[in-house]
This record gives structure tokens, sequence and C-alpha cells, in this order.
């Protein structure tokens, strides 16, 4: 129990994701421009995130590590993660139409979501057991949604600063993450 | 010299780093010294130009439907020749990249040459493409790894410039990439795009 409760806490805080990790950069910048899609994007990435560790884990375990073909890790991944995505997308348009509608237009930039992979890698190189990598798929995408919001938020703000004209979008935008970069730093060490 | 300008393009018009903010991943992960930052460059740099010389060469074999995931393919196979040469021949540089290896497939600047360029364009041009816009990531890598390891340590591929009682620990840190990046593409925006 208490194995899970550091796992959760170290992905959401103290290893998070984006602050500390560098994965899922794109996104971060690019839907945090307001709260409501940055809250859309984070929905989707959970479930993603969620659900292809769990297609990963046992395409690693059941299929790859016995027949010794790890080495096409890398392919066979992005494969039935881009593969899942869109059945995610077909699968959603035909059964709630209002979900669609809400989370649907994010769905095909996860395909390339480095995060959504790298979790998948990660918990294939550290051997976590299944139920561990999918509290650590859960609680990563945990940490992926605060940074998104809490950036959203902040750049709502920023949006109406009076900045030098080279500053402006993404420049001010990098350097506040920075800053958010060392509040989070404040985590690391507590587990 | 239509394939100059192609690279010239790529390495500054179109640089993938600081003028179409591409591949922010590997720009933030790999660059807390010169030399980790070289070689994710130049592992891109090689990915990017097999994967557009062989995508350039098959433009007319893959339908248009499934052409996003033909694209992926391809560039995941080269990804995987990347992993097993580093592993086999530089494995303590390979653990020091760690993750983001694998992670060059989902790198957006290899799909969107696949796509923009390599798809439409001769063998030769995608080479060129290939070659111009992987030596802009590799430059804008290697110069962002050398700052934060001057600031950080005092060093520069690893030759002490001054004492590292100097040096600023937090460029080396996670904050530090965000700020120096930050920084450096507004550098750009100054001196390229607001002229």
């Amino acid at each position: 129990m208490l194995a899970y409760l550091a796992i959760i806490f170290s992905a959401i805080l103290a290893n998070n994701i984006v602050f500390s990790q560098f994965l899922g950069i794109c996104p971060f910048i690019g839907v945090s421009k307001n709260l409501e899609s940055a809250f859309g994007m984070s929905m989707d990435v959970a479930f993603v995130m969620a659900v292809a560790t769990a297609v990963t884990w046992l395409l690693q375990h059941y299929v790859l590590l016995p027949l010794g073909l790890v080495y096409v890790q890398t392919i066979a991944f992005i494969l039935v993660i881009a593969v899942l995505v869109q059945m995610l997308e077909i699968i959603m348009k035909k059964t709630s139409p209002g979900l669609y509608s809400a989370l649907g237009v994010f769905l095909p930039l996860i395909t390339t979501n480095c995060a959504v992979l790298g979790v998948a890698i990660i918990v294939a190189q550290k051997d976590f057991g299944f139920l561990y990598s999918i509290v650590y798929a859960v609680s990563t995408a945990l940490g992926f949604g605060l940074a998104l919001s809490l950036f959203a938020g902040i750049r709502e703000q920023l949006a109406l600063a009076e900045l030098p004209r080279s500053m402006r979008g993404v420049p001010i935008a990098l350097i506040t993450a920075g800053i958010l970069a060392m509040a989070f730093m404040g985590f690391s060490g507590i587990c | 010299m239509k394939a100059l300008n192609v690279i010239y393009d790529g390495f500054i018009r179109r640089n993938p780093t600081f003028v179409l903010i591409l591949g922010m991943c590997p720009t933030l992960g790999t660059t807390s010294s010169a030399l980790t930052g070289l070689s994710m460059g130049l592992a891109t740099m090689f990915v990017l130009i097999c994967s557009n010389v062989a995508i350039s060469m098959l433009k007319n074999l893959i339908p248009g439907k499934v052409r996003i995931p033909a694209f992926i393919v391809v560039i995941a196979s080269f990804v995987t020749i990347v992993q097993m040469l580093m592993q086999a021949y530089v494995p303590a540089l390979y653990a020091s990249l760690g993750i983001f290896i694998p992670l060059i497939v989902v790198n957006c600047i290899l799909l969107g040459r696949a796509e923009a360029f390599a798809s439409k364009n001769s063998v030769g041009l995608s080479a060129a493409d290939g070659l111009g816009t992987g030596l802009g990531f590799a430059a804008a890598l290697t110069l962002l790894g050398a700052v934060r390891e001057i600031l950080g340590t005092g060093t520069v591929f690893g030759l002490q410039i001054y004492s590292s009682d100097f040096g600023a620990l937090l460029f080396v840190l996670a904050p530090g990439a965000f700020i120096v990046l930050g920084l450096m593409i507004a550098l750009f925006n100054r001196l390229y795009t607001n002229r």
C-alpha cells in the first residue's frame, strides 16, 4: 500500500512528467492557452495513457518477452498506440457523441504525444507489475493535468502583460514554466 | 543551387527549435551538457536523413490514406537501428540519453518533414532537407547544452573554463532548461524574425 502511495505522490509532484522528466512538452505549450482546453486535453491523456499502458504491458509480457522480440519494442509500441487512439476515436464517436464532442478534438494529437509512449517505455524498462503500472500511468497523467491546468491559469493572465516583442508567446511561456519547475523542485526529496 | 537553398532553409529560416518550436522534449531533456545535446542532435539528424530518403523513394507506393502510419513505421525502423548501434558502440552515452532515443519516433520534426517535404520531393532534395533540418536541430541542441553547461558547471564539452564553484547548478537542473531555451528563442526572434 505504501509503495502505491509513494508512486502516486512521486508521479504527480516530485517527478512531475512535464517539469522534471520533460515529456509531453508540445501539448503543454500548445494547448495551455485557456483552462477549458487544458482540462479536456488532460482528461484525454489520462484515458489514453491508462489504456495504452495496460495494452503495451500485456504486449511486452505475453508477446515480446516470450518470443525474444524485445528489440522491436519501439515499433510495436508506437503502432499499438496509434491503432488504439484511432479505435478510441471511432468507439467514442459511435457510443457517446457527447463525450466525443468534448474530448474528441485532441485525440488525433495524442499519437505523437511523447508522454504516452514515454510512460509505456518507462514501465517496460523498470519492469513494473501490472497493477503498479496502471497506477503509475494514471498518476503520471494526473501530474500532467495538474501542470497543464496550473500553467493555463498563469498564461491567461500572461496574455494581458506588456512584454518586449521578441519575448511574447513561447519565450515567456518557457521562462514561466522554468519558474514553475523551480517550485516543483521543492517536492523532491520528500519521498 | 536549389539543394543549398533547401539546406539553408532548414538550418536558419525554418530552424526546428528556434522558429518552428518543434521537438521540445529532447531539446529540454538532453541538453544538460554540450556533449549529450550534440549526440542527441546527431542521432536525430541520422534518423531524419534516412527517413526522408526512404519516404521520398516510397512516396508513389504508399497509399494516401495510410501514409501517416506508414511514415511512422519507416521512422520507427530507423530509430531501432540507431538504438541498437548506440547500445553496441557507445553504451555509456546511450544510458545517459535514456528514454529520449526511442522517443525520437514521436518527435514531431520527423513526421512533419516526411509529410511536408519528403512525400512531395525528389530523393536528393529530401536528403538535403533532412541534412539542413537535422543540422539546425543538432546545432540548437549543442548550443543550448553548451550554454547550460558553462553557466551550471563552468565547463564546455568537459573542458574547464572557470572554477565550478562559481557555477549556478540551477542551469543544469530542470528549471534551467526552460529558462535558457526561453531566452534563446527570444534572442533568435530579435536577430532573425522581428527585424
